[in-house]
């Protein structure tokens, strides 16, 4: 059966396992009504042009993994920040894996969703915010709104500045033959408070795994957050990554991609502001190598007057890898004063690996300042020379490169222990022993 | 230390070096003179080992080895340095990374233990002060924004650093003026000892005043042409490149 006619079969079980009383059904059930008629995405959607979901769908995935596993912490230390106090919530298999995790509900919620979703005291906040953002025409977002059931539920107060980072992973067993999992996060920032999040996707098995997440994320006026997505995942892990952050008034996001691992990497990051004076901010690294491929789909809707968005995205390709990077800017008739920037700079290692980079710019005001570059080339063969006529071997001269190439992306990230480790994880990738600490 | 053997080079298929010979010993300075165009960038280059110049004939014997199958990093592990016409600016990479990164690579290939940080620190600390250079220069990521003195500066301080065996210095005077060359050249004169060896590639006179050559040659079409001491270099200033050809 394929896939999705399996999924929309499920639907009726997976109501059994969960309370069909809850306001919030209602939602899941128009969902998959939703998805039922839009399907998959195909090639032939603009968006989906150079990512076939083909293979991905071709493999036969357990829908709801039957067991909680439990996992080892030192199986799987290295996958949490060093030396970092930390808020941390980890799920297995979709499972919340309570050992692993250190929640909070002292000056911040930092829970569940299956929690937020069925205890009376977040009815309020799941009214005001769940699946208020989602894009309708989105069947990855329908798909995963349907089976919404357990993930990241983070909830800041008024003014209150959380002063250790948020992990989340949701790690893979693969216990299963495939599986296919579709974790829910709900981030809520109330006015004047601030949040630092990491946020990742760990498969620690070979077989297949296809990850539907779908991240909301509101912030509130003058609100700030911080969210760094490290995709670092085995090359037999697919990762959908939907996030949708809506901005009040005053208001300061960054999201950071990091993107090295994984076979199948799309990101939809889709910013909305709300109000004035807001500063949005996207970043990103991808290195990969192999037949990897990652897809930067972004969106910034420019809706009100005096704002900011800062795209920056800098992709190294290598062995017969992909590269894709959409960006969306869309300026409202009314969103005067305007400032919108976008930059996507590549390095092709060779002349099998591809980048598809489309800037794609809708503005309706007249006084704004938009601009975007972009631009594809390989490492400077005169400074590589350099680099070796000094002695430093073919292979780390490219890293330091590349290294070099990438740097301002990193040094925008404000938590050193994550900054140290994704240096570590460039240096893996990259096959150097390199510190790169300058 | 370094023997040229009727070295012929070409780029794109146009020959540039046609059958250059050079003897350089320990303890020696030579200098390669000659007007634009007449191949002393290449030979350097050659010697460096960059890639993109194609040895149709000839060899390159550095310490009894045949050096012309090496890469250019291996022939850096084996002592030989390249101080650059033009440093190449590097974003993102400051000069201390940069030459502790090399230093170690040396080392690593040499099968040597990595230099101590603090070793390595003092090191700096002294040769810095050698070449007058601010502490500050050091931090700032490698030739980004640098004056023309700066970068060949940085130049003597990497060589310095390095303590190559065999020194190519291409065109370091060119662009400096009085004050920045005769720092240049302190720094360079103080390195020299009995053990290592130096080439000059230069258009002027000029630099020869500060850094005494042992040896001059005259490169022309990418030959050379004339040899002689160091009274040939006055000549050359006096007479131009013509009477020579």
């Amino acid at each position: 059966m394929p896939l999705a006619d399996k999924l929309v079969s499920s639907f009726l079980a997976f109501e059994l396992d969960i309370d069909i009383q809850s306001p919030v059904h209602n939602i899941r059930t128009d969902a998959i009504k939703s998805f039922e008629k839009l399907g998959f995405p195909n090639k032939k959607l603009e968006a989906w042009k150079y990512t076939s979901l083909n293979k991905v769908l071709k493999e036969d995935y357990t829908l709801f993994s039957k067991k909680k596993n439990v996992l080892d912490f030192n199986k799987v230390k290295d996958f949490f920040l060093d030396n970092t106090e930390s808020y941390k919530l980890v799920f297995v298999d979709g499972f919340f894996d309570s050992f692993l995790s250190q929640t909070s509900h002292d000056k911040a919620d930092v829970c569940i969703m299956s929690a937020a979703l069925s205890k009376n005291k977040y009815a309020s906040v799941i009214k005001k915010h769940f699946n208020k953002s989602i894009e309708k025409s989105d069947s990855l977002s329908q798909l995963n709104t349907a089976f919404s059931k357990e993930g990241a539920y983070v909830h800041i107060p008024k003014n209150i500045v959380l002063e250790k980072p948020i992990e989340i992973i949701h790690f893979a067993t693969g216990n299963e033959s495939a599986l296919m999992l579709q974790p829910r996060n709900l981030i809520v920032i109330d006015e004047g408070a601030q949040v630092e999040i990491i946020e990742s996707h760990q498969s620690l098995t070979d077989n297949p795994i296809f990850t539907n997440s779908v991240t909301e994320i509101f912030v509130a006026k003058n609100a700030h957050l911080d969210y760094y997505k490290i995709q670092n995942d085995r090359l037999t892990s697919t990762l959908i990554d939907n996030t949708y952050i809506s901005q009040q008034r005053d208001s300061n996001a960054k999201i950071h991609t990091f993107s090295f691992g994984g076979k199948l990497t799309r990101n939809n990051l889709n910013y909305y502001q709300k109000g004035s004076y807001i500063n949005s901010t996207m970043k990103g690294i991808t290195i990969i190598d192999d037949k990897q491929l990652v897809d930067h789909h972004t969106l910034v809707d420019h809706a009100n007057p005096n704002c900011e968005s800062h795209q920056d995205y800098k992709g190294i390709y290598s062995g017969s890898s992909t590269g894709v990077f959409n960006g969306k800017i869309v300026v409202n008739k009314i969103a005067q004063k305007t400032n919108a920037f976008q930059k996507n700079n590549n390095i092709l290692l060779n002349d099998k690996s591809t980048i598809n980079s489309k800037p794609q710019l809708e503005i309706f005001a007249d006084d704004v300042k938009c601009s975007h570059g972009c631009t594809i080339g390989q490492l400077d063969q005169d400074a590589m020379f350099y680099l070796r006529a000094r002695g430093i071997p073919k292979k780390e001269a490219e890293a330091l490169l590349t290294y070099a190439f990438a740097n301002n992306v990193l040094e925008s990230v404000n938590i050193p222990s994550l900054k140290s480790k994704i240096k570590k994880i460039i240096a893996n990738k990259l096959g150097v022993k390199l510190g790169f600490d300058l | 230390m370094l023997t040229i053997d009727n070295l012929h080079v070409s780029v794109e298929g146009k020959p540039i070096l046609n059958g250059i010979n050079l003897d350089v010993r320990a303890g020696e300075v030579h200098a390669i003179m000659g007007p634009n165009g007449s191949g002393k960038s290449t030979l350097s280059s050659v010697i460096a080992g960059n890639e993109a110049y194609e040895v149709t004939k000839g060899d390159i014997i550095y310490q009894n080895e045949n050096i012309i199958e090496l890469a250019p990093e291996e022939r850096a592990n084996k002592g030989i340095f390249l101080s650059f016409q033009y440093p190449v600016e590097i974003p993102g990479i400051t000069v201390t990374n940069f030459i502790k990164t090399a230093i170690n690579s040396n080392l690593r290939a040499r099968n040597e233990d990595e230099m101590p940080a603090n070793k390595m620190l003092k090191k700096i600390r002294e040769i810095a002060q050698l070449l007058e250079i601010d502490s500050k220069f050091l931090s700032r990521s490698l030739n980004e924004g640098f004056s023309g003195g700066e970068k060949k500066r940085n130049e003597i301080f990497q060589m310095a650093m390095l303590e190559p065996s065999l020194s190519i210095l291409d065109e370091t005077d060119s662009g400096l003026d009085i004050d920045a060359l005769k720092v240049v050249a302190s720094g360079v004169n103080k390195l020299k000892n009995k053990d290592n060896a130096v080439i000059l590639i230069t258009h002027y006179q000029r630099l020869l005043d500060y850094i005494v050559p042992d040896y001059v040659h005259v490169l022309h079409e990418g030959k050379i042409v004339k040899s002689g001491g160091k009274e040939l270099a006055h000549e050359l200033e006096e007479k131009g490149y013509d009477w020579i050809k």
